[in-house]
């Protein structure tokens, strides 16, 4: 039981893990870090990096927060604990 | 009486009795009512909710006017609010619902054993909520004084007054149906003048698209391009590259942002409303739809009303507007006072510029730039008047979230739940009352002269939230280990090193006169500015914390179980005393 508790536990950090970076790379890599060399690049009148930091991150949270569920949700039939 | 007056009248006054009316037909019986709705709640009305909870005066009224004037360095604040969402949902609205109590300061008591802990939770929350108030009471009081046309500061008070009676009188319950019905009352209201004006710009009826169109004057430009031209001309910040601050203030804004808006206490109430987990997970991600709605078109509605602002001041290159000959609407918002223009040169025509010495908009306060922005554009007046009703709707419905949030963590966590065990609920209730008006006057006062434009304000209450609930409520979960003591030790720190850093700049509780090193960016700790500064004291309060556990020794056994328990949805691991 507790092992598989944990075992439960290792998978969910890992879908969160996976979540956190895009949602790092979309907003403080591509939409603040990067935004300079990728505002060279064209989206339309939308330089890329702006595009990104004004659009395209918020569009990526949205989902990732159903992708999140929906992993989840597989992984709680999975391990037999849903509600 | 004109025909703008009759439409804002019916606006304003028919949404203000749709909301009465539902907050008196779901009134609230019992506290369990009172707090959360008793439980059930479906995902897509939670969602639908917590985006009207969640998006305030400070997203409706200030956020586009700030990115208008800020352009680039305005992302902080989309990325920051909406990002916060996606730590909320999977790192904390899950697991405090698996763990279903009433309030944030109660899950802080349960997790780390301790009446202490509540206490100071409690404490945190007072703080970041008044703050988020003072925010959305700026709002209300610049709505209610351009739509009744009066002064700010008697806006303001009418302001209160509505407030009061809408979040006294109805509990979660009342709260939860009216904020469904608020959120479509904002998203049409932000929407439609945004759609017209990206028609009449770019022909694209799309904002978000229309933001990265050509104008449709027949110059063929890109609509960035043209404002980016625009505003350089003048001597301000190119708009698509201007940062606000340095690098490091924007990613420490950002950052300050996202994790406030996780540890904002009546963001996360919303959670317990839910029948399950698996509801709490699909509740956030509608709510991030809902919200992703407005946030997306912002961008555009500033970037637009910024280009349509020049265009009036200056139509070309030179010949600049008479001040006699202006629009009725500059007229209006000079009678609130938050609109001035001084003729420093004498030749009686309006000169904008980035340069302070000629510049002659003395004030243009961001926070009327999108209920101005619809006039501004030429729209029919009932475009106007809809945006009335859409602002106070944001303001209102945030307001009493939070109202609802302060008065049920003093009522239930401090006085029912600390020092007198024995209240009964009648009571619990009417305290809850007593602590919503004190906190709706003492907003209210301090709304009077607030510390910045609404979206400032709030971003100020997000970072005390980011320094002290929520690394408390983090820890809490994803450790099993951090002890009680350790917990007061980080929550204190975190939020005192914050409040010391925001006050000597801002002012003691925001009262002109009392800061004693000014807004003075020099002063700025590697040009971090207050309003960002929340990070860093959510990063001494991880240290701290971890620190004080490792004198301590970790958290007894039975909490341990306890926090097995609610990482899984069900079953799982038993709690300590069901052995």
């Amino acid at each position: 039981m507790v092992k598989d508790n944990s075992s439960y536990w290792q998978d969910n950090l890992r879908i969160i893990m996976t979540c956190l970076i895009i949602w790092f790379v979309v907003s403080y890599g591509f939409g603040l870090v990067l935004v300079e060399p990728l505002n060279a690049i064209k989206l339309g009148g939308y330089k890329l990096g702006f595009w990104f930091a004004q659009q395209g991150s918020i569009v990526t949270f949205v989902a990732l927060v159903f992708w999140y569920s929906y992993k989840m949700n597989q992984l709680d039939k999975k391990y037999g604990v849903e509600e | 009486m004109d025909e703008l007056k009759l439409y804002t009248y019916i606006a304003v006054f028919g949404s203000f009795a749709m909301y009465f009316a539902i907050a008196w037909w779901a009134r609230a019986g019992s506290t369990k009512e009172f707090y959360v709705a008793g439980g059930g709640i479906g995902p897509l009305q939670n969602g639908m909710a917590i985006a009207a909870d969640w998006m305030s005066a400070a997203s409706f009224i200030s956020m586009a006017g700030l990115i208008a004037f800020l352009g680039y360095g305005g992302s902080v604040f989309l990325m920051g609010w909406t990002g916060g969402y996606v730590i909320l949902a999977m790192c904390l609205a899950p697991y405090m619902r698996k763990h279903g109590k009433f309030t944030v300061p109660e899950f802080i008591g349960d997790r780390y054993y301790s009446k202490g802990a509540r206490i100071v939770a409690v404490a945190c929350l007072i703080i970041a909520s008044l703050t988020y108030i003072i925010g959305q009471m700026k709002g209300v009081g610049v709505a209610f004084s351009r739509f009744l046309e009066v002064d700010y500061g008697l806006g303001l008070g009418i302001g209160m007054g509505v407030v009061w009676v809408y979040a006294v009188l109805g509990g979660m319950k009342g709260i939860t149906y009216t904020q469904i019905a608020q959120y479509c009352v904002l998203i049409f209201a932000y929407t439609i003048p945004a759609v017209f004006i990206s028609m009449q710009l770019t022909g694209n009826p799309i904002p978000q698209l229309g933001l990265g169109s050509t104008l449709s004057d027949g110059s063929g430009m890109y609509l960035l391009d043209k404002l980016d031209l625009v505003v350089t001309e003048l001597g301000f910040k190119e708009y698509t590259t201007g940062q606000l601050g340095n690098n490091a203030n924007m990613i420490a804004y950002t950052l300050s942002l996202m994790i406030g808006t996780a540890g904002l206490p009546h963001v996360i109430m919303r959670f317990f409303t839910v029948p399950s987990v698996k509801a709490a997970r699909s509740s956030a991600g509608y709510a991030l739809v809902f919200i992703a709605l407005l946030y997306t078109v912002a961008p555009a509605v500033g970037a637009m009303a910024r280009l349509n602002l020049m265009s009036t001041i200056e139509p070309a290159a030179g010949e600049n507007l008479v001040y006699a000959e202006r629009p009725q609407w500059f007229k209006d918002w000079e009678k609130t006072g938050l609109l001035k223009f001084e003729d420093k040169n004498g030749d009686g025509k309006i000169q904008y510029t980035a340069d302070k010495a000629s510049n002659e908009m003395v004030k243009v306060d961001r926070d009327i730039m999108v209920l101005a922005n619809p006039a501004i554009a030429n729209l029919p007046n009932w475009v106007i008047a809809l945006v009335a009703a859409g602002g106070l709707a944001a303001a209102l419905s945030t307001a009493a979230g939070l109202l609802l949030a302060i008065s049920s963590s003093v009522s239930h966590d401090l006085m029912k739940g600390v020092f007198m065990p024995d209240l009964s609920e009648k009571n619990e209730l009417l305290a809850g009352r007593v602590v919503m008006t004190i906190a709706i006057l003492v907003s209210g006062y301090l709304g009077l002269n607030p510390p910045g434009f609404a979206a400032g304000t709030v971003a100020l209450a997000f970072g005390l939230a980011a320094a002290s609930i929520f690394p408390a409520l983090m820890m809490g979960i994803f450790s099993r280990k951090v002890s009680g003591v350790a917990a007061v030790w980080g929550m204190c720190s975190g939020i005192g090193i914050t409040m010391l850093y925001v006050f000597m700049h801002k002012g003691i509780m925001f009262i002109p006169g009392t800061s004693f090193l000014g807004g003075m960016d020099p002063n700025w700790f590697f040009g971090i500015s207050p309003n960002a500064f929340g990070v860093i004291g959510a990063v001494v309060n991880f240290a701290v914390a971890f620190a004080v556990t490792k004198v301590t020794g970790p958290a007894p056994v039975e909490i341990q179980q306890m926090v097995d328990n609610f990482r899984t949805p069900a079953g799982g691991v038993s709690a300590a005393h069901d052995h």
